[in-house]
């Protein structure tokens, strides 16, 4: 390329005042910024001693949970939108036919391996019913690589413990009503959340 | 004989332990600055207690010792061994003559003066220098820093490496460059003080009581700004900038020898911090800390020893934040720097200072205490003007982009 090229953008370099020249002003500014940091606050969590704080745990992206609904029942529908939407195909569902009234399915074993994850939040933003979330636990460790491969046990109790820190999600969203959903809670009688 | 002794075994101990915790207070500085914590975990050994990471120097330096030790097969094995343990003499040899302390009383008795009963223990007060009474000792401190630069040179040429060679090629010219200044300096507060001997020169600014700082500002950022370049400290780091030439000189060293490359890099900056205390901030002296040697107590001698430590943590402190304040400098930038601002800077700080030394030698019988105002103001004047004139000129500012209109050479497209 020609220094005469047109697609050359010969670009100015700013013009210096007389203070920018004297170097004095920008010494100081220099200056006065690394001061500034140097007793400011620090930003350092030391991890293990001191917890970090998670500034809003709706969009952050832990371990997953499986929801229950009013009844303590799965909040799953077995639509397999989830396990779709996973970049990392590491959700495996097996969906059989419901024991309750109010929907078709529910998953007879639901297992996420935490190891494949990459915590994208895909699968929770596909679901239709808000049954998987992503909580704000952000410490996952384990023994061995079964261990990490969460089923729905372990998935419901991970709801079991952090439904109280933080409530489901779309509860704090403003409440959709739709006639379905009064009518499907009302008229369920099936026994709650059938064990495995 | 035992005098000697006992100094140079508490400087050496007291300069390595230093260098150890200015490399934490470097490393402290760096994170606080980026808003870290810094090095907070190393504390007393095999126990919990943490000490703010006070343990740390003696983890670095272990993890140095058990480094191995690699010398590669490509360098020139004399010369690589030679560079690190000349730079490391050299900058350790030059604190024979820096004064690390005032005096000690030659009592032990002598508290707060000398009427109590005195059992000497020595003819007359102890000099805290190494090699007291040096008359050339400023001759000295620059003849031993300019064996520092062939350290750095030997060092780069042995190692064999196109890094390690444009490292060392590059310390060479930017340390002889920024010598010319620093000398110009150190000769305008020679001229003032009468004295190459650097305890003269503190006691010079103790008796008048006004440091040479303020009747010589230009001399002083002159100064100062040639001691960070002769040091290698950022802004001007150019013989060793990581993210250019991964170290430059060092690249290829390992172990002890890097070691010693960097203990001797914070000695630099250690010996220039204490003359840039000595020669300019008034060494020991406060304001009533003054007064002859000889009549000095135990009280005055540590409190002069504080003075003059806590100044030089300062300005090493100082050294230390401004490493995180400025980009470093291009290498044409840095000889502009030095030749057209800095040399032009030094010799009209140069010739103010002997005007105003012959001034007021001829002045002092009809002004009287006015000699010291006049003066001060004038080359506080000096400095304003030399510094508006280098501002209003500009060399620092060239336009170093390909010249359009002259611009002929065609590079060939398939490249
Ligand atoms: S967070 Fe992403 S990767 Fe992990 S299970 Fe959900 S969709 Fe799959
Ligand atoms: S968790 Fe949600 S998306 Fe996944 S299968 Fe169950 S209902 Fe469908």
């Amino acid at each position: 390329m020609q220094a005469t090229d047109p697609d050359i953008r010969w670009v100015e370099p700013p013009k210096l005042g007389l203070g920018e020249r004297m170097y004095l002003p920008l010494f100081l500014q220099g200056l006065t910024t690394t001061t500034k940091h140097l007793v400011s606050a620090k930003v350092t969590v030391s991890y293990p001693d001191q917890e970090p704080e998670i500034n809003n745990p709706l969009i952050y992206r832990g371990v997953h949970r499986l929801n229950r609904d009013e009844q303590g029942r799965v909040k799953c529908v077995a639509c397999f939108l989830c396990a779709t939407a996973c970049p990392a195909h590491c959700i495996d569902i097996l969906g059989v036919e419901s024991p309750w009234e109010d929907r078709e399915k529910y998953p007879e074993s639901f297992t996420i391996d935490e190891l494949r994850c990459i915590f994208c939040g895909m699968c929770e933003q596909a679901c239709p019913v808000d049954a998987i979330e992503l909580t704000s636990l952000y410490n996952l460790t384990g023994r061995s690589r079964e261990e990490m491969i969460f089923d729905k046990e372990k998935l419901l109790s991970v709801y079991d413990a952090t439904k109280d820190k933080e409530p489901m999600k779309s509860a704090q969203l403003p409440p959709v009503t739709t006639p379905s959903a009064t009518t499907s809670t009302a008229t369920s009688t099936s026994p709650t959340e059938g064990g495995a | 004989m035992l005098e000697p002794l006992i100094k140079i075994a508490v400087l050496l101990g007291g300069l390595m332990t230093a260098a150890a915790y200015f490399v934490l207070l470097e490393r402290w500085i760096a994170a606080w600055v980026q808003d870290r914590l810094g090095p907070n975990r190393v504390g007393v050994p095999l126990t919990r207690i943490r000490l703010f990471g006070l343990g740390q120097p003696m983890a670095d330096g272990g993890k140095f010792i058990l480094k191995e030790e690699y010398t590669p097969a490509h360098v020139d094995k004399r010369l690589f061994l030679l560079a690190p343990i000349s730079i490391l003499a050299a900058a350790l040899a030059v604190f024979a003559v820096i004064p690390f302390g005032s005096v000690l009383p030659a009592s032990v008795y002598t508290l707060f003066g000398q009427d109590a009963a005195t059992v000497a223990l020595t003819e007359g007060p102890v000099p805290l220098v190494v090699a007291p009474g040096v008359d050339v000792g400023l001759l000295y401190v620059f003849a031993l820093s300019s064996i520092a630069v062939y350290g750095v040179i030997v060092g780069g040429w042995a190692s064999n490496n196109k890094y390690s060679f444009l490292g060392g090629l590059r310390s060479s010219a930017q340390l002889i460059s920024y010598e010319l200044p620093l000398g110009l300096a150190i000769l305008s507060v020679v001229l003032a003080s009468g004295s190459l001997n650097l305890d003269e020169i503190v006691h010079h600014q103790a008796d008048s009581g006004v440091w040479f700082i303020f009747t010589q500002p230009l001399g002083f950022v002159v100064f100062v700004i040639a001691a960070f370049a002769e040091a290698a400290r950022l802004p001007f780091d150019l013989p060793e900038c990581e993210q250019e030439l991964i170290g430059g000189y060092h690249t290829e060293y390992t172990g002890m020898k890097l070691l010693l490359f960097l203990v001797a890099e914070f000695l630099h900056m250690i010996t220039a911090a204490f003359l840039i205390v000595l020669l300019f901030l008034g060494g020991w002296h406060i304001w009533g800390l003054a007064g002859p040697d000889e009549q000095v107590t135990w009280v005055g001698a540590v409190g002069r020893l504080i003075v003059l430590h806590l100044k030089v943590t300062g300005v090493i402190v100082f050294f230390m934040v401004v490493r995180w304040s400025w980009p470093r400098f291009r290498f044409d930038q840095l000889m502009a720097l030095a030749w057209k601002v800095m040399l032009p800077l030094g010799m009209i700080n140069l010739v103010a200072v002997a005007i105003f030394e012959e001034l007021s030698l001829a002045l002092q019988s009809q002004l009287g205490g006015w000699t010291l105002a006049i003066s001060l103001l004038g080359s506080w004047l000096v400095c304003l003007a030399a510094w508006f004139g280098v501002a209003y000129a500009t060399p620092m500012i060239g336009d170093n982009r390909v010249r359009k209109d002259i611009h002929t050479y065609e590079v060939d497209p398939q490249i």
